[in-house]
C-alpha cells in the first residue's frame, strides 16, 4: 500500500504534485503536508504525500555510514 | 540509479553494520519484533536474517492493515455491496480476503459493483460522476492512511457531496503494541517501529512502551541499511540496559510527526474500541468518524445486518499476527494456501507475513 520510494516534485497545480521516480510520473495530493515545493522529495502513500524527505539529513546519514564502512574495510585489510 | 534508494542498499555499508551488530551482540537470545509488514518484506527481500547473529530473532507483528482487519468488517462490506445503487470502493488487496462466507472479489463476480481505488480521492471522483449512486469507501489502515481518508471526507463535505461515505475499520498502533506486551504470549526485547505511521504520529506514542514496559523502540526506514542500523540501535540499547525511543528514519520522520496530518485526522476521527484479527477487541485502538461528519459514516448511514462471524479453522493468521507462530507452522501454507488461492488474510496482502514467506522463502 505504501510506496516507500521518495519522488521528486516536478510541478504543482491545485495542490497536486506531479512527481517522478526513475522515468515514471505520479500525481500526489499535497493536502496533508506543509510547504512542499518543486524540487522537494516526497513520500507518497495512497495518492497523498505524507511527508517530505529531508535531503540534508539523508546525505549526512549516508556519509557517516560510508565513512564507517571505509574505515572497517581498511581495518580488515590491515588485519588480513 | 534511484536517488535516496540505491544509496541505502549499499552492500559495503550493510556489511559493516552487520559486523557492528555481531560485535556488540550479547550471548543471550534477543527477540525483536518488526511491526510493519513493509519491514518484513525488506527483511526477506534482502536476506537481512543471514546478516544477523544466530541468537537474534526477528518476529513479524501486527502491522499489515489488511491482515489485522477482522472478518466482521469484510462481512459488513459484503452486506453493503448487496444494497441497491451502491458502489463499493476499496484498496485492491482487500478484495481477495476471505470473510465469513465470501470475499469481495466473489461478490464482484456475481452482481455487486465493487471497484479498486488507489486513493480515497478516486472514490470521491466516482461519487461526483455517479450522483445517483451511493459510494462507500472501505477505510482500512493505520495512522499513515487515516489522515488522507480524513482529508477526503473534509473535501467531500466542502464540496457538498451527499453520496459518499466511509466504512471505518481504521486502527491505531500503540494500543496494539501494549496489548501484545500485556498478553505475555511472547517475550519481546525490542520493537522496530513502523516508519510511515511514525512520519504522521511522531515518536511520542512509543514513549509508554519504552518507559512503562521498558522495551526499546527504534523507528526504522524501509531500505536494508535502515533495517540493519535500527537493529544495531536496538541491540545497543538492550546491551546497555536502557529503553528509549530512537529515530533511525530521520530523513523522513520528524520527532513531533506531521502536525498538519494529525490535526486533520483528529478533526474527523475519534478513538473507539476495535476488533483485531488475532488480538481480539483492544480498547481505544480503532477510529470512528466524529458526529460532526456523521453523514459520511457508512455505519450511521446504512443499516448493516449483523452476520454471524466464522473463521477458517485451519488458518493461524491470528497467531502469526501475535508473533507466536510463523507461516511455517500452518498446515495449509503453500499446500492449500497460496497467493493464487489465499485461505487467510495474511496470504492476500503483499505486506502479509504468509505472502512474504511464500514469495521469498521458496
Ligand atoms: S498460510 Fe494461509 S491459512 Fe495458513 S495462516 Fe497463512 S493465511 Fe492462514
Amino acid at each position: 500500500m505504501c510506496l516507500a520510494i521518495p519522488m521528486k516534485i516536478l510541478k504543482i497545480e491545485n495542490n497536486i504534485a506531479f512527481a517522478e521516480v526513475g522515468e515514471i510520473e505520479y500525481q500526489a495530493n499535497l493536502d496533508i503536508i506543509s510547504d512542499a515545493r518543486v524540487g522537494d522529495y516526497i513520500i507518497v502513500h495512497a495518492g497523498f504525500a505524507i511527508e517530505k524527505l529531508d535531503e540534508e539529513t539523508a546525505l549526512e546519514n549516508l556519509k557517516i555510514w560510508q565513512d564507517i564502512a571505509e574505515f572497517e574495510e581498511k581495518r580488515q585489510q590491515k588485519m588480513g | 540509479m534511484v536517488k535516496y534508494i540505491d544509496e541505502f542498499r549499499n552492500p559495503n555499508i550493510a556489511k559493516s553494520l552487520s559486523q557492528k551488530i555481531h560485535e556488540i551482540m550479547p550471548d543471550s537470545k534477543i527477540n525483536l519484533m518488526e511491526i510493519c509488514g513493509g519491514h518484513t518484506i525488506t527483511i526477506f527481500k534482502y536476506g537481512i536474517k543471514k546478516l544477523l547473529p544466530q541468537n537474534l530473532n526477528l518476529i513479524s507483528g501486527p502491522g499489515c492493515p489488511v491482515c489485522v482487519t477482522d472478518n466482521s468488517f469484510i462481512d459488513s462490506a459484503i452486506e453493503l455491496s448487496h444494497l441497491q445503487n451502491v458502489i463499493i470502493c476499496s484498496f485492491g488487496d482487500m478484495l481477495r480476503v476471505p470473510g465469513s462466507h465470501s470475499s469481495l472479489i466473489n461478490e464482484k463476480s456475481k452482481q455487486s459493483d465493487i471497484r479498486i481505488c488507489y486513493s480515497p480521492m478516486d472514490a470521491i471522483e466516482i461519487a461526483k460522476n455517479n450522483k445517483n449512486m451511493e459510494i462507500i469507501f472501505l477505510g482500512i489502515g493505520f495512522e499513515t492512511t487515516v489522515p488522507l481518508i480524513a482529508s477526503s471526507i473534509i473535501s467531500a463535505k466542502s464540496e457538498g457531496l451527499k453520496n459518499f461515505s466511509v466504512l471505518s475499520g481504521h486502527k491505531t498502533m500503540p494500543n496494539a503494541m501494549k496489548a501484545l506486551l500485556d498478553s505475555e504470549d511472547i517475550r519481546l526485547d525490542g520493537f522496530i517501529c513502523p516508519g510511515h505511521v511514525s512520519a504522521i504520529t511522531g515518536l511520542d506514542l512509543y514513549k509508554i512502551i519504552a518507559e512503562k514496559y521498558k522495551i526499546p523502540c527504534v523507528v526504522s526506514g524501509f531500505e536494508p541499511i535502515d533495517m540493519l542500523e535500527s537493529i544495531y540501535m536496538l541491540v545497543k540499547q538492550i546491551k546497555e540496559n536502557i529503553s528509549t525511543v530512537q529515530n533511525q528514519y530521520t530523513r523522513v520522520v520528524r520527532n513531533q510527526g506531521n502536525q498538519k496530518a494529525i490535526e486533520i485526522m483528529n478533526r474527523v476521527f475519534e478513538p473507539v474500541d476495535a476488533e483485531w484479527r488475532g488480538l481480539g477487541i483492544i480498547p481505544g485502538s480503532g477510529l470512528k468518524i466524529k458526529s460532526e461528519f456523521q453523514q459520511f459514516d457508512a455505519n450511521q448511514k446504512f443499516d448493516i445486518p449483523l452476520i454471524e462471524k466464522k473463521e477458517n479453522p485451519g488458518c493461524i493468521c491470528g497467531n502469526i499476527m501475535r508473533g507466536i507462530n510463523t507461516p511455517l507452522d500452518c498446515k495449509l501454507f503453500k499446500k492449500i494456501c497460496t497467493p493464487q488461492s489465499p485461505q487467510g488474510a495474511c496470504m492476500v496482502s503483499d505486506e502479509g507475513t504468509c505472502a512474504t514467506y511464500f514469495k521469498y522463502s521458496l
